[in-house]
């Protein structure tokens, strides 16, 4: 083996998978992860741990893949994360743990994410479950949102011994892991529903069609017997252009293509809840969610389209997914920018008019600021657009609790242990920070967890 | 899951349901709404809330069949669960924050058309209770498809049952009635509510802005979440882009753009599933699908 490349990871083979929601990574079996383990010198000062925002020993669970000893790797990751399976898939390694690995200075890392992956399967399907706490504390805690900030909050406290209850305004516990991650990339039965299932082992109660700030709010709650509130409300609200024409149909909101594909299962045929297949799909914008629209349209049988205003060095998506929907035929229409939707006299979307832009002076975020080159209007016939622009907090909390302070982005105030302007009361993840990503959010309920049992501890 | 403890069929394609809720009972005001699923793949709909009981813990819903989500629920009786049911969602009705005093000092005309009249009967309930009386047209296409008649004669102050075949009531379109109503009876309104098929909402507003009579309307477009999460149900209001589920469901009527609403409502229906509504509703069918024109 060549020390220097990590081992290889299976894939389905892009043609195919562009035509079925199979995950596209199939993952390590134990020779492959064991050989990948063989790769880590097991640094005394590891850099991996400190670009992991949960702070999972990594070099320890490696000693333990190297050997054979899956439960035990196994173990030694829940001590640190609850959703060890949608980590290994979903997060940004390349820029974390990753991107520290001494292995990465000449050559390519280890294969942390994949490690990971493969240990978490490893245990689910062998049936192994987190270690329970003994000791119990009596005293309740409520968290709003079961993605991945409520989730690690939740897990977390009920580790430490408290009387957890998630509170899910959807009818299924996940949030974006559930309605906004595809299966593709995060399969909802084997992957997601097991890490919940896992929480739940610890002893966390999930109460799902609950709307906190409609069917009950926080003071309620807390008169209710709740001693602490996390709020992972994430961000939820989308943003459309402003642009004219974006009311007609066949217009859709990432959040809401993806959440009928996704939540609702409306890829599937027999699905009561529809979807639109169009023949040619619009995406506009370039993040992951982006990307995650993009691949989905395709595999409901589209041309479909990236359109984002600035270069590909700029996309704000993974690389990693980037290279996935090229592999899978997405086409990208870079430095090109949407004016108008246009439609036609039943208003339904028939083309979508775009003007080209070139890269001037770097702007605010150090980027480039795109600008519009005159007399470059044309049109990009399309039956479908989809606006994956960006997702802003929920006020549906913020606004129905008093002394609970937010800033002008709507996103709730809260100090680095998670706690808000408001007593006994914590946030973290997207709520707060705005729209970024799973492991950050995991990150930021944990430290949450922290605080709320500093608070619980001393009062 | 949330028991079912009273199912009825109101009329042909019409069933009420008394659902167990004691988060949404609690908390419910008239105007807002709530979303059921059936099973648990079912889709999510959402119904406006028809009436509540705190003591008892439960909130009433009205459902008219009309595609495969509502014809599953038709089958539901007493005992029987739904899977989900979460609310209440949207803003209360405007009146319910308003000051009581200078509320009883206005006269207010519901509007009521077919399964509208089930979400118009808590808010004259409200109003009942709270000491203000109204007046409410309930219309239908024939006798036997009113609804509510009996409930609303308990809490309004007068009901004018109207139907389009003169059946019984008045007969013709509701805006007839609402017309002859302030034109040649004397009657004088503050403010007017209009609860119905989107079209009928639209000829009341169209009739009102003669009248010069402000009117609310609640509007009930496609949606997935009900929590601002989608923006399926976004709709044109005065020019600006709303979301039904958070900022609605009730909207100034004179300001919302009937016709993009009309258009979006017809987002999933297909040539074939309206020829099943048209089947299907048969009479009921007053063309408020703005498509299949029934209403011209």
């Amino acid at each position: 083996m060549d020390v220097l490349k990590k081992v290889p990871v299976r894939e389905q083979d892009p043609k195919v998978r562009a035509t079925n929601f199979d995950e596209v990574c199939l993952g390590y079996n134990k020779e492959e992860a064991m050989e990948e383990a063989s790769r880590c010198i097991n640094c005394k000062n590891a850099q991996c741990v400190k670009g992991c925002p949960v702070s999972i020993n990594i070099p320890g669970f490696i000693e333990q893949v190297k050997e054979g000893n899956i439960e035990a790797a196994y173990q030694v990751i829940s001590e640190s994360s609850a959703l060890p399976a949608v980590c290994g898939r979903v997060c940004p390694q390349e820029s974390q743990c990753e991107g520290k690995c001494i292995r990465g200075i000449k050559g390519e890392p280890v294969s942390i994410g994949k490690l990971e992956r493969f240990v978490a399967d490893w245990a689910s399907e062998n049936g192994i479950k987190p270690a329970v706490s003994a000791e119990k504390k009596n005293k309740k805690v409520a968290v709003i949102g079961s993605g991945p900030a409520g989730l690690t909050c939740a897990g977390d406290l009920a580790k430490m011994g408290y009387d957890v209850t998630i509170f899910e305004a959807l009818h299924e516990a996940g949030g974006v892991l559930v309605y906004g991650i595809p299966e593709f990339r995060l399969p909802k039965t084997d992957v997601v529903a097991k890490e919940i299932e896992n929480v739940k082992s610890l002893g966390v109660k999930i109460e799902t069609n609950v709307v906190i700030g409609k069917s009950t709010t926080i003071d309620e709650l807390m008169e209710e017997g709740f001693e602490a509130v996390f709020i992972g409300s994430g961000a939820g609200l989308p943003k459309f252009m402003g642009i004219p024409g974006e009311q007609a149909n066949g217009v859709f909101s990432a959040n809401e293509y993806l959440t009928r594909s996704n939540l609702m299962k409306a890829f599937k045929e027999d699905s009561s809840t529809p979807i639109m297949r169009g023949q040619k799909v619009a995406v506009v914008g370039g993040g992951n969610v982006a990307m995650d629209a993009a691949r989905t349209a395709l595999r409901l049988g589209a041309e479909v389209h990236i359109v984002y205003r600035r270069s590909e060095e700029e996309l704000p998506a993974r690389v990693e997914e980037v290279h996935h929907a090229k592999e899978e035929g997405i086409i990208f229409d870079l430095l090109t920018n949407p004016v108008e939707i246009l439609s036609n006299e039943d208003g339904w979307v028939s083309g979508i008019k775009c003007v080209k832009m070139e890269l001037g002076e770097p702007d605010a975020s150090g980027r480039r600021r795109p600008v519009v080159i005159e007399g470059s209007e044309f049109v990009i016939d399309v039956d479908t657009v989809i606006m994956s622009l960006g997702t802003s907090p929920n006020p549906l909390i913020s606004s129905t609790t008093k002394g609970l302070d937010i800033n002008k982005y709507k996103c709730i105030v809260a100090q680095e242990n998670g706690q808000t302007t408001k007593e006994g009361v914590f946030a973290g993840g997207d709520a707060v920070t705005g729209a970024a990503t799973v492991i950050l959010a995991m990150g930021a309920g944990k430290e949450a967890a922290k605080g709320i049992d500093e608070y619980l501890s001393n009062k | 899951m949330y028991k079912i403890v009273r199912a009825q069929e109101l009329t042909t394609n019409i069933y009420l349901f008394e659902v167990e809720a004691k988060r949404a009972a609690k908390s419910c005001l008239p105007g807002q709404f709530v979303i059921v699923r059936t099973d648990e793949d079912s889709e999510r709909i959402p119904l406006t809330i028809s009436d509540y009981d705190r003591e008892k813990g439960t909130i009433t819903i009205v459902v008219q069949t009309i595609g495969a989500g509502t014809m599953a629920m038709a089958n539901l009786k007493a005992g029987d669960a739904f899977h989900d049911f979460v609310g209440p969602l949207g803003q209360p009705s405007e009146f319910c924050s308003e000051n009581l005093e200078e509320l009883k000092q206005k006269k207010i005309i519901f509007v009521a058309g077919g399964l509208g009249t089930a979400p118009v009967y808590p808010q004259v309930k409200w109003l009942h209770e709270n000491g203000v009386d109204a007046d409410v047209i309930i219309g239908a296409k024939t006798k036997d498809l009113l609804i509510y008649e009996e409930d609303m004669k308990k809490v309004a102050a007068n009901v004018y049952p109207t139907t389009d075949d003169g059946s019984y009531g008045r007969s013709g379109m509701v805006t007839t009635t609402l017309k002859d109503l302030v034109e040649k009876e004397g009657k004088q309104y503050d403010i007017c509510v209009a609860i119905g098929p989107m079209i009928m909402m639209k000829f009341v507003c169209l009739t009102t802005k003669e009248l010069n009579l402000k009117t609310i309307v609640s509007m009930n477009p496609i949606m997935v979440d009900g929590t601002g999460m989608c923006g399926a149900c976004r709709l044109t209001v005065g020019g600006e882009v709303k979301f039904a589920c958070v900022d609605g469901p009730e909207f100034d009527g004179h300001l919302v753009d009937f016709d993009q609403a009309m258009k979006r409502q017809q987002m999933y229906k297909t040539a074939e599933g309206r020829a099943l509504l048209k089947q299907q509703e048969g009479d009921t069918h007053h063309g408020g699908c703005g498509h299949c024109g029934g209403d011209k």
